[in-house]
């Protein structure tokens, strides 16, 4: 492990009993999901990591507790280097608390695991959808969600395929 | 059948002022197919007069599900899809996830493609801020040196197409180095490239740094400074404009950036000008690595032997049925890296671009996530745009350099 890395990874791990796994040189903190808000502000305030790079969520169905993982990646941009938290959240009802009080910048990257994870944020203050229409259903993220295609137009089958094709409306 | 649905001033109750709904202030729509939004964004833009008072950007025209895409591909297919991206820095798309299989598998790039790799990135963002150059003044209404720009720009493409056949969606980087050998007259086109562009640089300073009109329209707006950059994740051009000497291949050097002698450009004004000022020095900058590159060129392979991972040469398969099996094999079933999560970064042109990849053993990536820097910027547009012109709101946009391939991957 990098020493520069140790006094925050030592901290956390005795403060919330984390459990640590180191993988190329990258060290992975797994808390419980109410831990993640309070560690993440220890990590920023005492440790200096003042960037959130990535976060993200891994779906691991058909495995059910947890069924996905939160992954946070944080960046301290003094020391050059990265930490990495991970949380498991069930398959029922998956929702944590939100970073967006810690790390303005979560507010989308939040918006975008709801949008295509079906992540819950406590206390977010704008759940919408991002990147899919608002009124969609499913989260395409998620494994259980299949690929899908749209149907090719020709000449000959435009105006059938046009019928079953979903259009934009107008605003009133 | 579904209808896709808009949403309506209610939905945005929340994110606009009260004086909205009260039609004291009028909010209006700009985009997605407004030619200054560089691609198809939406902004919803609330006005007091000319003033914005609150832009609400709105994202994913552009959304083609790359990321679910590439987990139901092979590792090397899936790279295809990386081009996609950020269709303006195609060659570091292409890196960022070649250095992400790389650091999963543990495959090692050999020092000749290294070098190849550091000449076409720089290439890559050469010609990115030459669009950019060129868009953005076009933006603020100077017309000419978008078609300066655009003519050296020719010259980069005409060597992404020499190298691999492709002139943007080239997926020429490949874990455990390049696809192939250059061809023996990439070194001939990147010396007159290197050879001009300095010259051609001034061409577009002479037009543009000491303009009164483009003085006018960039010194004092769009001012973000550097505690706010960090905390909404700005990097790239745009932090460093700030007054942050950050770049990312100094900062964590991947492909031996290290052994390049060049600067970090920055500007403490932190507004449209200094991104600018950052801008045209990284061109400068870029050139620099770019000659230095060329000139220690090492001669050698260009892939890694690692046949676990990498075809057998095409002279082998000829002469070899063990050879052909092995390449059928690979290309066919794809290779099994070891289970685990990795994270890459690169800087791109717009900043920190990265990769997280995910693999649960199997052939194919479990879960791939592309930090993508444009989304991260376009979040932090209110916090320079709110209390500017709406004239100058196009001239931001087009100051941090978005791509809205990038947001919306």
């Amino acid at each position: 492990m990098n020493d520069l890395l140790s006094p925050a990874v030592n901290t956390l791990q005795s403060m919330f009993n984390a459990q640590v796994a180191e993988f190329r040189d990258e060290v992975t903190l797994t808390f419980t999901p109410d831990q993640v808000v309070p560690a993440a502000k220890i990590l920023r305030d005492q440790f200096g990591f003042d960037v959130l790079a990535v976060e993200t969520a891994v779906d691991y169905c058909p495995q059910t507790t947890p069924r996905f993982h939160m992954v946070y990646i944080f960046y301290s941009s003094t020391l050059h280097i990265y930490l990495n938290f991970r949380a498991g959240l069930p398959a029922e009802n998956p929702t944590i608390s939100t970073l967006e009080t810690v790390y303005p910048n979560a507010n989308w990257r939040e918006r975008e695991l709801w949008d295509l994870m079906g992540i819950k944020f406590e206390g977010h203050s704008d759940l919408r959808r991002i990147l899919m229409p608002p009124n969609w259903e499913g989260h395409p993220l998620r494994k259980d969600y299949p690929l899908g295609y749209e149907e090719v137009q020709y000449t000959f089958n435009f105006e059938d395929i046009d019928l079953r094709k979903p259009k934009g409306v107008r605003l009133p | 059948m579904r209808e896709i649905q808009e949403f309506t001033l209610d939905d945005l109750r929340h994110l606009v002022s009260p004086r909205a709904i009260s039609g004291e202030t009028m909010v209006l729509n700009m985009g997605p197919q407004h030619p200054s939004t560089h691609g198809v964004l939406r902004l919803i833009v609330e006005l007091d007069g000319e003033i914005v008072v609150n832009v609400i950007p709105d994202i994913g025209y552009l959304h083609t599900g790359i990321e679910k895409n590439m987990e139901s591909k092979t590792y090397q297919k899936a790279e295809v899809m990386t081009d996609r991206i950020d269709y303006m820095y195609t060659i570091g798309n292409n890196l960022v996830y070649t250095l992400a299989v790389e650091k999963l598998t543990g495959l090692i790039s050999p020092p000749r493609a290294d070098a190849i790799r550091v000449i076409l990135v720089e290439l890559s963002r050469l010609q990115s801020h030459l669009l950019w150059i060129g868009t953005s003044a076009l933006d603020l209404a100077a017309m000419s040196v978008f078609l300066y720009a655009m003519r050296e720009r020719e010259l980069v493409l005409d060597i992404f197409e020499m190298c691999s056949g492709q002139r943007m969606m080239t997926t020429y980087i490949r874990p455990g180095g390049l696809w192939r050998d250059v061809p023996a007259e990439f070194e001939d086109a990147v010396k007159t490239l290197v050879a001009i562009m300095p010259k051609r640089i001034d061409e577009y300073e002479s037009l543009l740094t000491k303009n009164p009109l483009f003085l006018d329209r960039t010194r004092g707006i769009g001012k973000i400074d550097t505690k706010t950059c960090l905390a909404w994740d700005v990097t790239g051009p745009t932090l460093r404009a700030t007054g942050m000497p950050f770049d990312y291949r100094k900062a964590n050097p991947y492909c031996g950036f290290e052994q390049y002698d060049f600067d970090i450009p920055t500007q403490t004004t932190g507004d449209i000008y200094g991104r600018y000022l950052v801008r045209v020095e990284e061109m400068r900058q870029s050139v620099r690595i770019i000659e230095q590159a060329l000139n220690k060129l090492p001669y050698g392979p260009v892939r890694d032997n690692n046949r676990k991972y990498i075809p057998p040469p095409r002279s082998e398969i000829g002469v070899s049925m063990e050879s052909l099996i092995h390449h059928f094999k690979l290309w066919t079933e794809g290779f099994n890296p070891p289970v685990g999560s990795v994270y890459t970064a690169v800087e791109s042109p717009r900043g920190e671009m990265g990769v997280f990849l995910e693999s649960d053993g199997g052939p194919k990536p479990y879960r791939v996530h592309y930090r993508t820097p444009s989304i991260m910027l376009l979040q932090a547009l209110p916090q320079m745009a709110i209390g500017h012109f709406v004239a100058d709101l196009v001239g931001i946009i087009g100051s941090i350099d978005i791509v809205l391939g990038d947001t919306d991957r």
